[in-house]
């Protein structure tokens, strides 16, 4: 008998060891005569519990975790490989509290399949949306997507099938699809989960994109620092090919769509549109005014999709259950689910993909248990280093696009840093400011500048120096930022500096010591 | 050495057949800068400034633009790099976990400042501004190799047996 045993090639996973955990029971499994096949699977983004090793059972995948290498031997002895007790014995992985809570479209593979094999990832259901695309014209591919709500997960939010009319409607020429990988956000990871979790779902959700506008080359823009989704994807595209779900005739449809990943170079403004577009040239990764929209000049000067990850990978579902069933998730304007993440000062940090609406309240304590620290928790960063300080009478505000903007925050790419009550919110700002001046692409000179005279200001605010001037100068100079830059950087930096100020007044106003 | 000297510096046979290499994987593809740029840095650790006026000249490009580019983005290294690379993740998610505290330890153990590497070349220490894995912060990268929940002492264990 082959009994499967999965442990995560997931990074995170084996950041905290899962590479020696799996060699480790491979070991013992040969010593002790027995037959194990070892799947190395995604995660399924329960990081508390990592490194987790699932079981394959005749009742379903049973859950050890989190194991380290001195586990295996005691797990063997209890006969993990039947779903035995043990004192890291889970249970059944889908009655795991926290992971059946949720609704999971776009991480619905992530963490069961092998990521890079396709005839699994078709056993579960994949490559169904490509199918039923390949029998649609292009006009009602796009409509489906339209009709779905689905709006950019990438922070902006505007709707996808409305980016992907405006490029069918350019006239035929070679049109490009370009995947922004560049996740460059502090406590997102979403992207890099799906990358290393199921990657031949991007890998479709491009493919539909490119059959939708008639676009034959694709681009995935994938940041440095992550090489173990860079082998993924490399992988799973190989395999794709080799299956003839990429190549010169998808699917024997006669169809072409080619596919390559590309990296970045470690600059967080890559991960705005037309600066990602420079840099998949081959060029500095300055920002371009708009218009032209990339949809009409994009790659090359050519007409371009440009998608996030979890927007292409949300499409496959779309296409295969129907824009209605993708709808009926959600609330208001905000159509589906979305898959948050929850990271920093957190007891059970992971991914949480649930409709919109849930609170911010119920992810923190409810998914999160609380900060890791175990101190009180007092302010959380929703949507990365440009989102807002959210303060913790607000927690029971909503997760969707509106009501976080209804308060002067925003949703961004979903993620959610997490900070207990030793946290210095005026070394929040100024650090806000520092980041700002080490990314800025240069081209604005509120951004480029200004960031640097930001981060002198809050020197000086820091040092109680002419302090109340200097924070009205903090003021104006995030006044002059948000009006003055092209893009999101420059002009979205004053949202966690103001809203630090806003809310937490008193550490800005520290007697220096 | 100036920058001017270096440009002028004649790359030894073996660094250029790297280069030469690293164009040719690229050759017939759009845009290909950025990827030539990664695999000579694969291949040497680091993109030599006499190495511009080379693969501009191949690319048809000016040694501006070659140099503009490389030094836009914080991933290519312009000096020989250590025989270790660690990268200490200073974002949000590790700060909430006081990253700076494990940054102050890393620096005292080694010697050496971000962006330094130690005398004896065997260290380089680099920021970085986030590694994804925000949930098990603070989060280091030692030669490619993710670590979560690093402490002053686990970084010690890590780097151990590198010494």
């Amino acid at each position: 008998m082959n009994i499967k045993v999965y442990v995560p090639r997931d990074a995170t996973a084996l950041s905290l060891g899962a590479g020696r955990v799996a060699a480790a029971i491979e070991r013992e499994a040969q010593r002790r005569g027995l037959r194990a096949q070892l799947v190395r699977n995604g995660s399924r983004g329960l990081f508390w519990l990592e490194p987790l090793v699932e079981v394959a059972t005749a009742e379903g995948r049973h859950a050890y975790g989190p194991v380290t290498v001195q586990d295996v031997p005691s797990l063997f002895d209890a006969g993990f490989l039947e779903g035995k007790a043990h004192p890291l014995h889970l249970g059944p992985t889908e009655e795991i509290k926290e992971l059946k809570s949720q609704q999971r479209l776009t991480f619905a593979r992530v963490g069961i399949i092998d990521p890079v094999s396709v005839d699994d990832y078709v056993a579960h259901g994949g490559y169904a949306g490509l199918k039923r695309a390949l029998a649609m014209s292009p006009g009602e591919i796009v409509d489906a997507v339209t009709q779905s709500g689905l709006r950019g997960r990438g922070g902006a939010a505007f709707p996808t099938g409305i980016k992907w009319k405006t490029v069918l409607d350019q006239p035929p020429q070679q049109k490009y699809v370009t995947c922004n990988a560049d996740e460059g956000d502090s406590g997102t990871f979403a992207d890099r989960m799906l990358m290393e979790g199921d990657p031949l779902m991007l890998i479709e959700g491009m493919t539909i994109a490119g059959i939708a506008v008639g676009a034959t080359q694709g681009y995935i823009y994938l940041r440095a620092e992550y090489p173990h989704a860079h082998r993924a994807l490399n992988e799973a595209i190989a395999a794709a090919r080799a299956s003839g779900y990429l190549g010169s005739n998808v699917l024997g449809s006669g169809k072409q769509f080619e596919l390559e990943v590309r990296l970045g170079a470690g600059a967080y403004i890559c991960g705005e549109e037309t600066s990602m577009l420079e840099s998949l040239e081959g060029k500095r990764g300055e920002v371009r005014v708009r218009p032209p929209l990339p949809a009409i000049k994009g790659l090359f000067g050519r007409p371009t999709i440009v998608n996030n990850v979890i927007s292409l990978a949300s499409v496959p579902v779309i296409l295969a259950k129907g824009a209605d069933f993708y709808k009926d998730f959600g609330t208001g304007k905000s159509r589906g689910t979305i898959p948050l993440q929850l990271a920093g000062n957190i007891k059970h940090g992971g991914l949480i993909e649930r409709a919109f609406g849930l609170t911010l309240r119920e992810l923190i304590y409810d998914y999160g248990v609380g900060s890791a620290s175990g101190r009180e928790i007092r302010a959380v960063q929703v949507g990365g280093p440009l989102g807002a300080y959210i303060p913790a009478s607000q927690f029971d505000t909503a997760i969707d696009y509106e009501a976080l903007s209804a308060i002067g925050a925003l949703l961004g790419h979903g993620g959610v840093v997490v900070f207990d009550d030793t946290v210095d919110m005026a070394g929040m700002a100024r650090y806000a400011m520092e980041f700002c001046a080490k990314e800025s692409c240069g081209k604005c000179t509120p951004c480029r500048i200004g960031s640097t005279r930001g981060v002198e200001l809050m020197d000086r605010v820091l040092a109680n120096v002419d302090r109340e001037r200097n924070l009205q100068l903090v003021e104006e100079l995030c006044d002059t930022m948000l009006h003055g830059s092209l893009c999101g950087l420059g002009g979205m930096t004053p949202f966690p500096v103001q809203s630090a100020l806003k809310y937490f007044p008193e550490d800005f106003r520290k007697t220096v010591q | 050495m100036s920058a001017d000297r270096a440009l002028r510096d004649p790359l030894d046979d073996l660094t250029r057949e790297q280069i030469e290499a690293a164009l040719a994987a690229q050759q017939g593809r759009p845009g290909p800068l950025l990827q030539v740029l990664h695999d000579v840095q694969n291949r040497l650790g680091y993109v030599p400034p006499a190495a511009i006026p080379l693969i501009a000249e191949v690319l048809n490009l000016s040694r501006a633009d070659v140099h503009g580019v490389v030094t836009f983005y914080h991933h290519f290294r312009q000096a020989p790099v250590g025989r270790h690379v660690i990268q200490l993740c200073q974002a949000e998610a590790c700060r909430s976990m006081h990253c700076e505290k494990l940054t102050e330890h890393v620096q005292r153990k080694l010697g050496v400042e971000l962006h330094g590497t130690t005398a004896d070349g065997r260290y380089t220490l680099e920021p970085v501004y986030c590694l994804g894995n925000c949930a098990c912060s603070p989060a280091v990268m030692i030669d490619g190799e993710l670590h979560g929940r690093v402490t002053p002492d686990a970084f010690d264990a890590l780097i151990a047996p590198l010494s």
